[in-house]
């Protein structure tokens, strides 16, 4: 934790906001609402308490790195970016339009988007790459990558974890968005990952569970880094896909919604907590 | 054109080219996935700038992207078959997408696999590589072309495959010029396009074909992209029959390339003849062996391209 962490009730209001861009992104082509609204506290929490990062710091090779490994989830990213100042936040209003870089995954031409992503399981190594440069060169910078549970299921995920651990990267932090989905179902209904935490620490990694929605639980999950010396640290952070949305949480057919705008006004309302919304849309499964 | 005096080994070998760009330049690194069969001599001289992820060639192909993002060079090692297709993807998304200066160096492609069989005969790994926008591909005829181009393209901004061929040079090669193909004999019956390996086969078969009268140019095209296709067009333009030898897959290779380019320059060759593996693997044994089972010694390159002028 920085010492500049902001109050809990600080990071929930940017979080609100931060829900408020998903929700305005998923309709005219829609998002990936679900995913991105799971890891939106995470996320938050990153840039405002953990990384040693700031807009005016992106060229420093010292600084801390983010990468989203599921790249689906980039709304989350693109919301925290413009309310942050990284992004412009008029640029938000291009969400898939050919004349901006911003659509359904993250593209580093968007200022603080550190690298592409989108086919799951490959940034755990790029970060581990970047992690082994900052210990080649004596920096005190970290890597963050953010990955999906489903996202487990590559098995590029665990060949980079046996690596990362057998290079001892503990410059790395690998966090899990566990909202319990993969694309379509359930992931403990398709290919179980529990017990996780046994699981990361066969591999070589010191990991910690927390309340992905829970900014006094992050704070002591992110207190201590590395968790062991030696080994990269893994965060599970537990988490609700759809979370803010109580109409749309934990449902397998809202991952990817395209809603209309009346649908979009509904929903913002009952983020703020009115009325649950009634949603019509034709359900979407993407994958 | 090139001179036709044995080299002597008057050249470094690929570890110790290598190894001179690693100490000249501080932005490479070494990395391996555990496969250290012609870098054997560098783990012990290069401390952390030499990187060993096991036989993970996923990862170290994102490694080796994660490095590049921080202004590093990685020169990443494996077979060429398990570089190539095994981490295809990583290839085309973390170095392809991006451009991002990763150098693969691919051992025993093509023929050099000798008697592993086909799980190692990496014979489309020039076609798939090529495919990839950015993407760079550099196939030495033989160690000296391999010492002289690697400065070269480990130099250039773009991700690069090389075709690792480290075959004692049979002549003393030009420079090198990234894009160019090198001349080596000039000739107006048969022009001859040759890269990696079968080099010296095809320079031996076009000195049988001289003998017998034949006036042969020799193109070694050291690089498959980007392609020289002034030197392919001249050749068109120049010779009665044009022979692509490769010891890849015909699709996608050298033969498509000579097709591509003649469509794009508007030129039409007056004879062909596609000397490559088409729709199988070679039957696997020592490289004299495959060499002679699979036509492709000097003599009977010589005889296939006689007979296709008769």
């Amino acid at each position: 934790m920085t010492a500049t962490a902001p109050a809990a009730t600080d990071r929930a209001a940017l979080a609100l906001k931060v829900r408020e861009h998903i929700v305005r992104m998923s309709t005219d082509g829609g998002c990936f609402l679900g995913a991105s609204l799971s890891c939106a506290d995470l996320i938050v929490h990153l840039y405002t308490s953990v990384l040693r990062l700031a807009p005016g710091r992106l060229a420093d090779p010292d600084r801390d790195y983010c990468l989203l490994s599921k790249g689906h989830d980039v709304p989350a990213l693109y919301g925290t970016l413009a309310e942050l100042g990284y992004l412009d936040p008029a640029r938000l209003a291009n969400h898939l339009k050919p004349t901006d870089s911003i659509y359904w995954h993250p593209n580093r031409k968007v200022p603080g988007v550190e690298f592409h992503s989108g086919s799951l399981g490959h940034l755990l190594s790029v970060s581990a790459g970047i992690a082994y440069d900052q210990r080649m060169r004596q920096s005190p910078g970290r890597v963050f990558v953010i990955v999906g549970d489903g996202e487990l299921d590559e098995g590029s995920m665990w060949e980079g974890l046996l690596v990362a651990s057998a290079k001892r990267l503990d410059n790395l932090v690998v966090i899990v968005d566990r909202n319990a989905f993969q694309a379509n179902v359930r992931t403990e209904m398709l290919i179980p990952l529990e017990p996780l935490e046994d699981k990361f620490r066969a591999f070589g990694c010191a990991p910690v569970r927390c309340d992905g929605h829970d900014f006094a639980a992050l704070d002591r999950a992110f207190a201590t880094l590395p968790l062991e010396a030696g080994k990269p640290t893994v965060v599970i952070a537990d988490t609700v896909r759809g979370r803010g949305l109580p109409s749309i949480e934990a449902r397998a057919d809202r991952w990817f919604c395209n809603f209309t705008h009346d649908e979009v006004g509904a929903l913002l309302k009952e983020l703020h907590g009115e009325a649950r919304a009634t949603v019509q849309s034709e359900t979407l499964i993407v994958r | 054109m090139s001179t036709a005096t044995p080299a002597a080994q008057a050249y470094p070998t690929y570890a110790d080219a290598l190894h001179a760009l690693v100490e000249a330049d501080e932005r490479v690194l070494v990395v391996t996935a555990e496969n250290r069969g012609n870098i054997r001599k560098l783990p012990p001289i290069l401390g952390d700038r030499f990187l060993d992820v096991g036989i993970c060639e996923q990862t170290m192909i994102g490694m080796g992207a994660g490095l590049a993002l921080r202004g590093r060079v990685p020169v990443m090692h494996a077979l060429a078959t398990f570089l190539v297709f095994r981490p295809y993807e990583f290839i085309r998304d973390d170095l392809g997408i991006p451009c991002l200066p990763g150098k693969l160096v691919g051992a025993v492609p093509g023929v050099l696999s000798d008697a592993n069989g086909p799980t190692h005969q990496a014979l489309e790994d020039v076609a798939l590589m090529r495919g990839i926008p950015n993407m760079h591909v550099f196939c030495p005829a033989d160690g000296e072309d391999l010492a002289l181009g690697l400065p070269h393209v480990v130099g250039s901004p773009n991700p690069t495959y090389i075709r690792h061929n480290e075959r004692p040079a049979p002549v003393r090669h030009a420079p090198f010029e990234l894009g160019r193909a090198e001349v080596v004999l000039e000739g107006e019956d048969i022009g001859i396009l040759v890269y990696g390996a079968l080099f010296t086969e095809a320079l031996e078969a076009a000195r049988l074909l001289a003998a017998q009268g034949r006036s042969v140019r020799l193109v070694n095209m050291r690089m498959l992209k980007p392609v020289d296709a002034d030197a392919i067009e001249a050749t068109v333009r120049r010779c009665g029959l044009v022979v692509t030898i490769e010891d890849a897959f015909k699709v996608g290779g050298l033969h498509t390339i000579l097709a591509e380019t003649c469509l794009a320059r508007g030129v039409l060759p007056r004879r062909t003849l596609a000397i490559a593996f088409d729709e199988r693997w070679f039957t696997p044994a020592l490289l004299p062996a495959v060499l002679e089972v699979e036509g492709l010694t000097a003599p009977r390159l010589a005889e296939r391209i006689a007979a296709a002028l008769a």
